[in-house]
C-alpha cells in the first residue's frame, strides 16, 4: 500500500514534470515572442523593436531555454526575483511560478485567491448532479423499459446532446437577462466569510446549469450501472433469501452499481476543480478557468504554465484518488 | 386442451396428507419484443420431504423457469404465471409480496448453478449468510447470526469456519464457494431446497462432493429437494423421481429408476444415448439428439420433439405433427407417465435404441439396469 502510494506520486511528479516543460516550449519556441505583450502593455502599444530587445534580455528570454526553464524549476523550490524592466526587481518568494506579466503580482498568490471560487463551483455543481444525477438514474433502472423510463432516458439523451457552453448561455440569458428572476440577478463569486447569503446566490445559477447538465450524464451511468447490477445472479440470490425489495436494490444492487460511477466522478470532479472556463466565464466567477482563458488571450506565459501545472496536479490527485477509493469498494481490487 | 389431472408418482396415501410442494397445471408466459413466449406449459409434480425429485431438459426447457416460480422469483410485473403452485399448503401463485418473501429463503430456498456469480463480490461470506439467517430472524442478534454462519459453514465441511468466515467469495475455491452457498440455502433449516444445477461449474471430483454433502444434508433436515440439472448422471445418484422437461412441457415422468430403466419418450431415449459411459470401449460413438430445441417463438405444431424425433414415422397418420401427445401412462404402470403418440414404445427401445447405447446388455439380458450406475445405491 505505501510502496503503491510511492510509486504513484513519483509518476505523478514525473508528469507534472512533463507537463510544465511542454507548455514552456510551447511558449518559448512560439512564433511571437513571450516578451511581445509585456512590452506592448508597459509602452502603451508603442513597443520598438529596441524596447522589446530589452524587456527580452531582461526576462531572460536571450539565455538558452534550458537555463531559463531551470530558473523557473528553482523558483518554484527556492523562489527568485524577477526582473521585467530596466531596473525595479521583484521578489518572488517560494513556490514562485513568476509574476503575471499582465497584473505584475505573483502568480501563486493570485491562483490562491481564485482557488476558492473555483471550488465553490465545483463541489456545489458536483453535489448537485450526484444527488439529482444518481437517484434519477436508480429509479429509472428499476423501471426499466417502462414508459417513465424510455422519456427520462430520451429527453436526457437530446438535452445532453446540446454543448454545454450553449445549454449554460441559454440558462444565463434566459433566468437572469430574459426574465430577470431576483435570486439569480447578481451571479459571480463572493466570498463565502463576508456574506454567505451572496456567496449562494451568487452561485447557484452555475450550480444549476453545472448541476443539470452534469445530471443527464449521470443519470445515464447510474442507471446503465445499475441496469446491469439488478440483472446479476447474487442479485436473484438475494431475493431469494427473502430480503425485501428495497435491501435488495440498494444494498446489493446500488453497492455494486456505484463502483464504476465513482471512477467517472473522480475524473469528472478533478477536471471541474481544475477550472470551469465556461462555468466561470459565463456566469462572471473569477475562478481558475477564467483566469487562465484571461491568460491565454493575454499571452501570459506564467499564469498559463501556472494553471496547466494546477490542472495536471488535480489531475494525478483525483486519479490517484480515485484508484484508492475503488480498492476499498471493490474488495477484489488489490493495488499494486 | 389436455388431460392434466395426473396421478403423482410418489403417491399421495388414501387419506394421507399432501406432498410439501404441489405444483399443479403450471404454466409461465413471458411477453418479449417478439411476442408472448410460454417458457412452462401445464406442468404439474409434487415432492414430499424427504424426497428429492430430478428436473432433467435441455437449456431452455423450462426446467429453472418453474423452479423459479416456486419462490415468485418472476417479475410480476410482466410474467404471466396460472395453475396452482402449493407449498406446505399454502399457494404461492397471486401471493402477496411481502406473505412470499416470509417462504423465501426460509421454507424454501434456492442453491443456484455460478457460485461466483451469486454470491455478492463486495460482502464477506459470513455477512452474506447471517443476512439470510437475520431476515428471517429479526429477533436474533449480529453475533448470534454470525455464529451460526460459522455453524453452518462447518457443517458443509468448510475447513476453519471461523476464520474463513470473514473471507470474500474469491478467496474462496470453486467448491467452497458452492458449498457456502449451500449453507446460506439451508441456514434456515427449509422444508424445501431447490438445487438449480449445483454442479454444473465445478470440476468432476468436487462434483461427487457437493451431491454426497447434498444427500447428507437432505438426510439430516428430511427436506424435500428438487434437483435441476441435465447430467443423467446425477439423476440416477440423487434422484427418487425423476420429471424430463421439453419445451416447457413435462414429457416423461416417473420414479428414477423406472424412467433410466424403460424410458418410454424418444426425447429421454436421446438423453440417454447422449451419456458417456466410462466403462464401454472407447470407440463406442455418443449418440447426440440431432437438431436444437425449437425456439419458444416458434414452437412446433403437435408434439413439440417432432422435428427431432426419429421414430415419428412409427406413429400412423399425422399424429405427430398435429396433435400434443397428453402425458399419460404408457405400458409401465400408472406411475410411470409419458408423452408420446407410439403405441408400443417398450418394444421400440428394445429393439432400437437399447443395442445402440448398451449393446452387451441388449444382447443379454433384456430386462437389467441399463442407465443406472455401478456406484448407484436406492
Amino acid at each position: 500500500m505505501f510502496a503503491y502510494l510511492v510509486k504513484r506520486l513519483l509518476s505523478g511528479v514525473v508528469v507534472v514534470f512533463l507537463v510544465s516543460l511542454s507548455i514552456f516550449l510551447l511558449f518559448w519556441f512560439g512564433p511571437s515572442s513571450p516578451a511581445q505583450p509585456i512590452c506592448d502593455r508597459d509602452t502603451s502599444n508603442r513597443c520598438t523593436p529596441e524596447r522589446l530587445a530589452n524587456f527580452e534580455e531582461n526576462l531572460g528570454y536571450n539565455n538558452p531555454w534550458y537555463t531559463e526553464y531551470g530558473t523557473f524549476v528553482k523558483g518554484v523550490f527556492v523562489g527568485r526575483e524577477i526582473q521585467f524592466g530596466s531596473t525595479k526587481k521583484f521578489d518572488c518568494p517560494a513556490p514562485c511560478l513568476g509574476y503575471s506579466y499582465r497584473t505584475k503580482t505573483p502568480v501563486f498568490e493570485e491562483m490562491k485567491e481564485r482557488m476558492p471560487a473555483t471550488f465553490s463551483v465545483a463541489l456545489g455543481g458536483a453535489a448537485l448532479y450526484l444527488v439529482l444525477g444518481i437517484p434519477i438514474g436508480v429509479a429509472a433502472a428499476r423501471r426499466r423499459g417502462t414508459v417513465a423510463d424510455k422519456a427520462l432516458v430520451s429527453s436526457f439523451l437530446v438535452l445532453s446532446s446540446v454543448p454545454y457552453y450553449l445549454f449554460a448561455l441559454l440558462t444565463w440569458l434566459f433566468l437572469t437577462v430574459q426574465w430577470e428572476i431576483p435570486l439569480f440577478a447578481e451571479t459571480g463569486y463572493f466570498s463565502f466569510t463576508e456574506n454567505p447569503a451572496k456567496w449562494f446566490s451568487g452561485l447557484l445559477l452555475a450550480w444549476i446549469a453545472l448541476g443539470i447538465f452534469g445530471c443527464t450524464q449521470y443519470t445515464r451511468y447510474a442507471r446503465g450501472s445499475m441496469v446491469e447490477a439488478l440483472s446479476e445472479d447474487y442479485i436473484r440470490t438475494a431475493k431469494a433469501k427473502g430480503l425485501a425489495q428495497s435491501k435488495v436494490v440498494y444494498k446489493h444492487g446500488l453497492r455494486a452499481a456505484l463502483v464504476p460511477v465513482v471512477t467517472i466522478f473522480g475524473i469528472d470532479f478533478g477536471t471541474l476543480l481544475a477550472g470551469t472556463i465556461f462555468t466561470e466565464r459565463i456566469f462572471d466567477i473569477d475562478g481558475i478557468g477564467f483566469w487562465s482563458l484571461q491568460a491565454v488571450n493575454g499571452r501570459d506565459l506564467p499564469v498559463v504554465s501556472a494553471t496547466a501545472l494546477f490542472s495536471a496536479i488535480v489531475l494525478i490527485f483525483s486519479n490517484l484518488i480515485v484508484d484508492l477509493i475503488y480498492s476499498v469498494l471493490d474488495p477484489r481490487v488489490r493495488l499494486s | 386442451m389436455t388431460v392434466t389431472t395426473q396421478t403423482s408418482p410418489s403417491v399421495v396415501p388414501p387419506g394421507g396428507e399432501e406432498p410439501f410442494l404441489v405444483v399443479d397445471d403450471l404454466t409461465v408466459r413471458f411477453p418479449t419484443e417478439d411476442g408472448l413466449i410460454t417458457a412452462v406449459s401445464e406442468l404439474s409434480y409434487s415432492v414430499g420431504l424427504g424426497e428429492t425429485l430430478g428436473i432433467v431438459g435441455e437449456s431452455g426447457s423450462g426446467k429453472s423457469v418453474s423452479s423459479m416460480a416456486v419462490l415468485g422469483l418472476h417479475d410480476a410485473r410482466t410474467a404471466q404465471i396460472t395453475g396452482s403452485i402449493r407449498v406446505g399448503g399454502t399457494e404461492v401463485i397471486g401471493l402477496g409480496e411481502s406473505r412470499m418473501r416470509k417462504l423465501r429463503g426460509n421454507q424454501v430456498s434456492m442453491i443456484f448453478q455460478d457460485a461466483l456469480a451469486a454470491l455478492h463480490p463486495f460482502y464477506k461470506v459470513g455477512g452474506q449468510l447471517a443476512e439470510a439467517y437475520l431476515v428471517h430472524h429479526p429477533s436474533a442478534s449480529k453475533r448470534d447470526a454470525r455464529r451460526k454462519a460459522v455453524e453452518m459453514l462447518d457443517r458443509v465441511g468448510i475447513p476453519q469456519p471461523d476464520r474463513r468466515v470473514d473471507d470474500f467469495p474469491h478467496q474462496f475455491s470453486g467448491g467452497m464457494r458452492q458449498r457456502a452457498m449451500i449453507a446460506m440455502g439451508l441456514i434456515n433449516d427449509p422444508s424445501l431446497l431447490i438445487a438449480d444445477e449445483p454442479t454444473t461449474a465445478l470440476d468432476v471430483t468436487v462434483q461427487a462432493q457437493i451431491l454426497d454433502l447434498l444427500q447428507d444434508l437432505q438426510r439430516e433436515f428430511n427436506s424435500a429437494v428438487i434437483i435441476i440439472t441435465h447430467d443423467l448422471g446425477v439423476i440416477a445418484e440423487m434422484a427418487d423421481d425423476v420429471l424430463v422437461m421439453y419445451a416447457g412441457r413435462a414429457v416423461e415422468y416417473g420414479p428414477a429408476r423406472e424412467i433410466l430403466t424403460h424410458p418410454e419418450m424418444p426425447y429421454t431415449w436421446g438423453l440417454l444415448s447422449s451419456v458417456p459411459d466410462v466403462t464401454s470401449d472407447t470407440s463406442a460413438r455418443l449418440i447426440p439428439i440431432p437438431g436444437n430445441p425449437p425456439s419458444l417463438l416458434s414452437m412446433p405444431s403437435g408434439c413439440s420433439f417432432h422435428p427431432r424425433c426419429a421414430h415419428r414415422d412409427k406413429v400412423p397418420g399425422d399424429l405427430c405433427t398435429t396433435t400434443v401427445p397428453d402425458l399419460a401412462p404408457g405400458g409401465r404402470g400408472p406411475g410411470h407417465l409419458k408423452r408420446c403418440h407410439l403405441a408400443n414404445p417398450d418394444e421400440v427401445y428394445e429393439a432400437e435404441v437399447l443395442p445402440e447405447i448398451a449393446p452387451d446388455v441388449a444382447a443379454g439380458d433384456p430386462g437389467t439396469d441399463v442407465a443406472a450406475r455401478p456406484d448407484e445405491e436406492s
